[in-house]
């Protein structure tokens, strides 16, 4: 039961630490896409749909990757190239994502998917306790650690993560330095839409494998809300997602044991553990200021 | 998300400008609290509001819908704006729009309005409808009973209002006729709508031994959940045998079609009127899924079941009954009023929750 306990946390923390891990990087390049809900969904519904029509969950996963991708270079060229809001555009992106998946799946509804199958190692994976957790799941929970190790390494250890975090501080000063700061945001916003639409692809594929309309339910906003809460450290998303989701799955088994404690209250105790960290960790302004990209929402229109 | 239908409003558009004065159509609207892609509840009022369309002709009957409102403040906007755009008639399909319902209603009298599954009709233009979903419940439980090996069962439930707290109830009363120690573990998932917390809350309750889910939240996730568990369920809103045609027990399957083309008719031929109607199996509104699954005994027991309470020779609702603190809710052979149930705030004796307050 501990096992299966630990599992579903995992489950539920996958898609919310793929979805942060590309938001995060491209806040990190200065640009906020509020649209990480309209993109998670796209790869939700172009994920079931191409695995329903090919039988193969791995080609569903790379084409929602790549409509993902796409979807925000429509976001990308609104607020990179033509200047708009990035707040509205991203909203209107998320709005756009939910009409349009709506409209895209209507033949999907009601028809159970293919779930992507879990990782067999044998004697590995039939380990007591352990076993499953760490050899026995599906391949994506595999990718979004390497994911966040990968962005890390990147973000930290990189001269290209040096750049653009640099672009993200000071849009400014890096084109003076010569750098292509809307290059770099094209790719960051691409990156961050990809990841979108793997974690929209996690939901109809793996989560709950079937095609629900905003079947995202609001997880595109919790993965923007952990990338603040991780004051943009992807090591700290990683524990943010993985906080959200135990406390999520715990309070499901507190009130299955019967704890005489309002389920109402308990519901809401993923959201105000959120906000406790977040207070506790936002004492230091300073040392918030210091992870926080200054550039971060702000229009960059390079001098002539 | 406003998602009319395009072509229809479109056309309607043409109509009031090019030919004024010229017959135009009813307009029905529906409010949903879900998508219609939910394939549970907010479906399957919209495949009533389309056999009511198709029904009463296109000609006829303009459908416009608004989906995933959220109850509160939102749907009082949403249905103002119907009210405004010229809907002759609004059905708002949840619980949670009934205050609202009956506020944009006071302000609209010659609009009306079709409040599902609440109580209040402070206006002569506000009707209320319901189906007896607990007799479909009732049935589950007694099912549930028979089937379970470990004696427990996994109930998903959304929000502490009447109509599902009287869901428990029925489920509770009809195991317990069969198995007096089956216990039912509630699991409150306050949402209508997130597959992912409704399988989260399947696979919690599935970790603490229970070997049937039944569900009153509207997505297909938690039939998946039991599915790739191995264990039965029970489907809820539409026939959910697709996603677990080794699982799915019954389902009880909401049927709105006829009732919304008697009251479209009746907005259409001048006739309609205030009431409230509460239509059960005996209606055609409740209707149970075939039963799967399970052994013959237990499957003519159901039948036997659903039977008397289509009849009306037997009401789940029966006494004697003790309310959960072992007080007198009901004497023997006395049935509960209608009044009490829709209001039900309270859990009958062999309720292993506490209920939210």
């Amino acid at each position: 039961m501990f096992e299966s306990i630990l599992i579903t946390i995992a489950t539920a923390a996958t898609p919310l630490l793929i979805a942060s891990i590309g938001e995060l990087v491209v806040e990190r390049s200065g640009v906020l896409n509020l649209g990480v809900e309209g993109m998670m969904v796209m790869g939700a519904v172009t994920g079931f749909g191409v695995t329903l029509a090919t039988g193969s969950p791995w080609l569903g996963i790379f084409a929602a990757i790549a409509v993902g991708a796409l979807f925000s270079l429509l976001f990308g060229f609104l607020t990179l190239t033509l200047v708009t809001n990035q707040v509205a555009t991203g909203l209107a992106l998320t709005l756009l994502g939910l009409g349009l998946s709506g409209m895209l799946g209507e033949g999907f509804v009601g028809q159970p998917g293919i779930k992507l199958g879990n990782l067999y190692i044998p004697y590995l994976s039939d380990l007591p306790v352990i076993g499953r957790l760490i050899f026995g799941q599906d391949p994506v929970f595999y990718l979004s650690v390497l994911l966040t190790v990968a962005v890390a390494w990147f973000l930290f250890r990189t001269r290209a993560g040096l750049t653009l975090r640099s672009v993200g501080d000071n849009h400014g000063s890096a084109h003076a330095l010569g750098i292509n700061v809307i290059g770099i945001r094209y790719l960051a916003v691409m990156f961050g839409g990809a990841c979108a639409g793997l974690a929209g692809a996690y939901l109809s594929l793996v989560y709950t494998p079937q095609w629900i309309e905003n079947m995202t339910a609001g997880r595109g906003w919790i993965a923007l809300a952990l990338v603040v809460f991780a004051s943009w450290r992807p090591w700290r998303v990683l524990a943010g997602a993985y906080l959200f989701g135990a406390v999520s799955i715990g309070q499901l088994h507190a009130q299955a044991l019967g704890i005489g404690v309002p389920s109402q209250l308990l519901s809401s105790l993923p959201y105000l553990a959120t906000i406790v960290v977040l207070v506790l960790i936002s004492r230091n302004r300073r040392l918030t200021m210091v992870n926080t990209p200054a550039s971060l929402g702000r229009p960059f229109v390079p001098d002539r | 998300m406003k998602k009319t239908i395009l072509s229809l409003a479109a056309a309607a558009a043409v109509l009031s400008l090019g030919t004024m004065g010229a017959q135009a159509a009813t307009k029905a609207c529906y409010i949903y609290v879900g998508p219609i892609g939910d394939f549970g509840w907010s479906y399957q009022h919209h495949q009533g509001a389309l056999e009511m369309q198709k029904n009463l002709g296109e000609e006829n009957v303009e459908l416009a819908y608004l989906e995933s409102v959220p109850e509160g403040a939102d749907a009082e906007r949403a249905i103002e704006r119907f009210a405004r755009s010229g809907c002759n008639i609004i059905f708002t399909t949840s619980f949670g729009y009934m205050d609202p319902t009956n506020k944009v209603a006071g302000k609209f009298p010659d609009v009306k309005f079709e409040h599902a599954t609440g109580y209040k009709r402070e206006h002569p233009n506000v009707a209320t409808y319901n189906s007896r979903f607990y007799e479909g419940r009732y049935v589950q439980g007694i099912i549930a009973a028979k089937m379970s090996k470990a004696g427990v069962a996994g109930y998903i439930a959304s929000f502490p209002i009447p109509e599902v707290v009287m869901g428990i109830n029925a489920f509770v009363l009809g195991a317990q006729s069969v198995n007096p120690d089956f216990k039912v573990k509630v699991v409150w998932a306050n949402t209508w709508f997130d597959p992912g917390k409704e399988a989260d809350a399947a696979k919690a309750l599935i970790d603490q031994g229970v070997d049937i889910i039944t569900q009153h939240t509207d997505s297909t996730a938690p039939m998946q959940v039991a599915t790739e568990r191995g264990i039965k369920a029970f489907g809820q809103a539409s026939d959910m045998i697709k996603f677990g045609p080794e699982t799915q027990l019954t389902s009880i399957v909401d049927d709105w079609g006829p009732y919304y083309i008697e009251r479209v008719k009746a907005v259409i031929d001048g006739t309609w009127k205030q009431h409230d109607v509460w239509g059960g199996m005996k209606e055609g509104h409740v209707v149970m899924a075939p039963y799967t699954n399970m052994p013959d005994d237990v499957k003519k027991l159901a039948e036997e079941t659903e039977a008397k309470i289509k009849s009306g020779e037997f009401n789940p609702f029966t006494g004697p009954i003790n309310r959960q603190d072992g007080s007198e809710w009901l004497k023997d052979g006395e049935v509960a009023e209608d009044g009490v149930l829709l209001g039900m705030n309270f859990y009958v004796q062999g309720v292993d929750d506490q209920l939210p307050k």
